[in-house]
């Protein structure tokens, strides 16, 4: 990334809020300083970087905006007295306005799918290009998201300001379930098709790392930053040259980064020292521990199957049922994992890696045969092309 | 998560439009539009076309370099696709929610597949 585009998308987030509270109008603003953001992205690199960027960005997109505003009043016919509103006089925008546009694009009218997208645009100041590009899904798409999500949250009637305080905590966890979605998008095998990519799981930590130095006593942000960080400071070690996939207990961890996980493992005893404890940051915690062991036979497991204890009773699901079973299996052998598998619930019997799970706890526990027709088993109903690459390559080297 | 919805044309399917009014077949189509734009509203949709009669479709081989061509060779097929809806959803469970209201259900004609990802979870 050149430094134009870090520096662009530094600047997004703090343009809208200086539009928006200027003239209001979320949805046109919005379309504005996307506009204003290509020119910049078209015009600083030919001709230079002007001395003040931010104001630059701001007369453009604030010109830009009182077109688009004009269109749209001249085709609604409005009367020619409204276009002499008199802005308001700026108040600089304070660093809450982030977070308050940060809320307002995890808007509960909005899916899932359109909050990443609304997100990635208006706080992360990525072009619509860039995210279709970043999410595998056409431009075209990405653009309707934007605008559609954009006319929803003006329907439902929202305003650019701050919830009432009885909401922020569902609205905050709405957010950051938002920013792991994005990690988790760009935690993606590597292929030929990522050249010009954006790296959605490092725009992910830029924009969760924003949201900490807004909230920097929220021991859930915080938790999601460091689960980020230690996450992804195994990614060197992760696939091989081929893409292939390997697993933690096979990665070569000198290639992990070393400055990434005390970062992270920093973050997360402060957190857990000082905040009321919630699910990103046990999960932090769990990934701590496996980060700070140098070889894979140094992993403190009972620390980390206490730590999958505590998250099943604050934030249980079928994920941390099986990585629990897998811990249990470390702490008291690959038997006693088969047997609480054999116990647990029905439904979690569906889930693919409950086959992932069970091949491996047998193919440590010595049965070959068994355990290559759980991996062909898991294979075959996993939904990540890597994954089944990996098992598939499990089941044949079982014979 | 990507999802890609199959409506299929079967026998019984085919047996119900031949029963059908004009406005029932009007109405058939209206239910289609409507679950599209609801679709692209939720931001969900990602594209969805209504495919032409299988006899107009060619099924290609390769033989030794040389590219061949069949015609129609689904003309006696019971059941082929007729259209599809790609779309990106949270769940499987909320798209399944979502087909519920198309009029192909009476029939079993519809098929949500998920869509393989690149992604890869710490084993």
């Amino acid at each position: 990334m050149s430094d134009t585009e870090d520096l662009l998308r530094e600047l997004a987030p703090q343009v809208l809020v200086t539009l928006v509270r200027r003239y209001g109008g979320f949805d046109t603003c919005e379309d504005a300083v996307q506009e204003a953001l290509l020119a910049a992205s078209v015009q600083w690199p030919k001709e230079g970087r002007p001395d003040n960027p931010k104001g630059w960005l701001i007369t453009v997109a604030s010109r830009r905006r009182l077109e688009l505003w004009r269109n749209e009043t001249a085709r609604r016919r409005r009367e020619t007295t409204a276009y002499v509103q008199t802005p308001e006089p700026t108040p600089v925008p304070s660093i809450d306005d982030t977070l308050t546009l940060l809320l307002l694009c995890c808007h509960p009218s909005l899916t899932l799918v359109s909050k990443v997208a609304l997100t990635l645009r208006a706080v992360g100041g990525l072009t619509t290009a860039e995210i279709a590009r970043a999410l595998l899904v056409p431009e075209a798409t990405v653009g309707q998201r934007i605008s559609r999500a954009k006319a929803r949250i003006k329907k439902s009637g929202a305003q650019f300001r701050m919830p009432p305080r009885d909401e922020q905590p569902e609205r905050i966890a709405a957010v950051l379930r938002v920013l792991y979605l994005i990690f988790n998008e760009g935690y993606t095998a590597s292929s030929g098709s990522t050249l010009n990519r954006v790296e959605l799981s490092s725009e992910a930590i830029r924009l969760t790392r924003q949201l900490y130095e807004q909230l920097p006593g929220d021991g859930e942000v915080a938790g999601l930053l460091a689960l980020m960080l230690l996450t992804d400071a195994r990614r060197p070690a992760r696939t091989g040259p081929d893409g292939a996939l390997i697993p933690l207990a096979e990665q070569d961890r000198d290639r992990w980064d070393a400055d990434a996980i005390s970062e992270g493992t920093r973050l997360i005893t402060h957190a857990l020292a000082t905040a009321p404890v919630g699910p990103y940051q046990l999960q932090a915690a769990i990934a701590a521990v496996h980060d700070e062991a140098a070889r894979v036979q140094d992993t403190d497991w009972p620390q980390i199957l206490g730590l999958y204890d505590l998250l099943d009773g604050v934030a249980p699901g079928p994920m941390v049922t099986l990585n629990r079973i897998v811990a249990l299996a470390m702490v008291r052998g690959p038997r006693a994992g088969l047997e609480q598998l054999a116990q647990c619930d029905p439904a979690l019997a569906e889930h693919h890696r409950v086959h992932a799970v069970r091949a491996y706890l047998l193919e440590l526990a010595g049965e070959p045969a068994a355990a290559r027709t759980e991996y062909e088993l898991a294979a075959r109903r996993t939904l990540s092309i890597p994954e089944q690459r990996f098992l598939e390559s499990r089941a044949k080297r079982l014979g | 998560m990507k999802y890609l919805i199959l409506i299929y044309s079967n026998p019984q399917s085919r047996a119900a439009w031949e029963t059908m009014s004009d406005e029932a077949r009007m109405e058939f189509g209206r239910a289609h539009m409507r679950f599209g734009e609801s679709l692209a509203e939720s931001g969900e949709l990602i594209v969805s076309e209504g495919l032409a009669d299988p006899a107009l479709g060619k099924r290609v081989s390769v033989q030794d370099g040389t590219t061949m061509t069949s015609d129609g060779p689904y003309a006696e097929a019971k059941e082929y696709v007729a259209g599809f809806y790609l779309v990106e959803a949270d769940s499987i469970e909320h798209v399944v929610e979502r087909v519920a209201v198309l009029p192909d259900a009476a029939n079993g004609g519809i098929e949500v597949r998920p869509v393989f990802d690149h992604s890869i979870l710490d084993l």
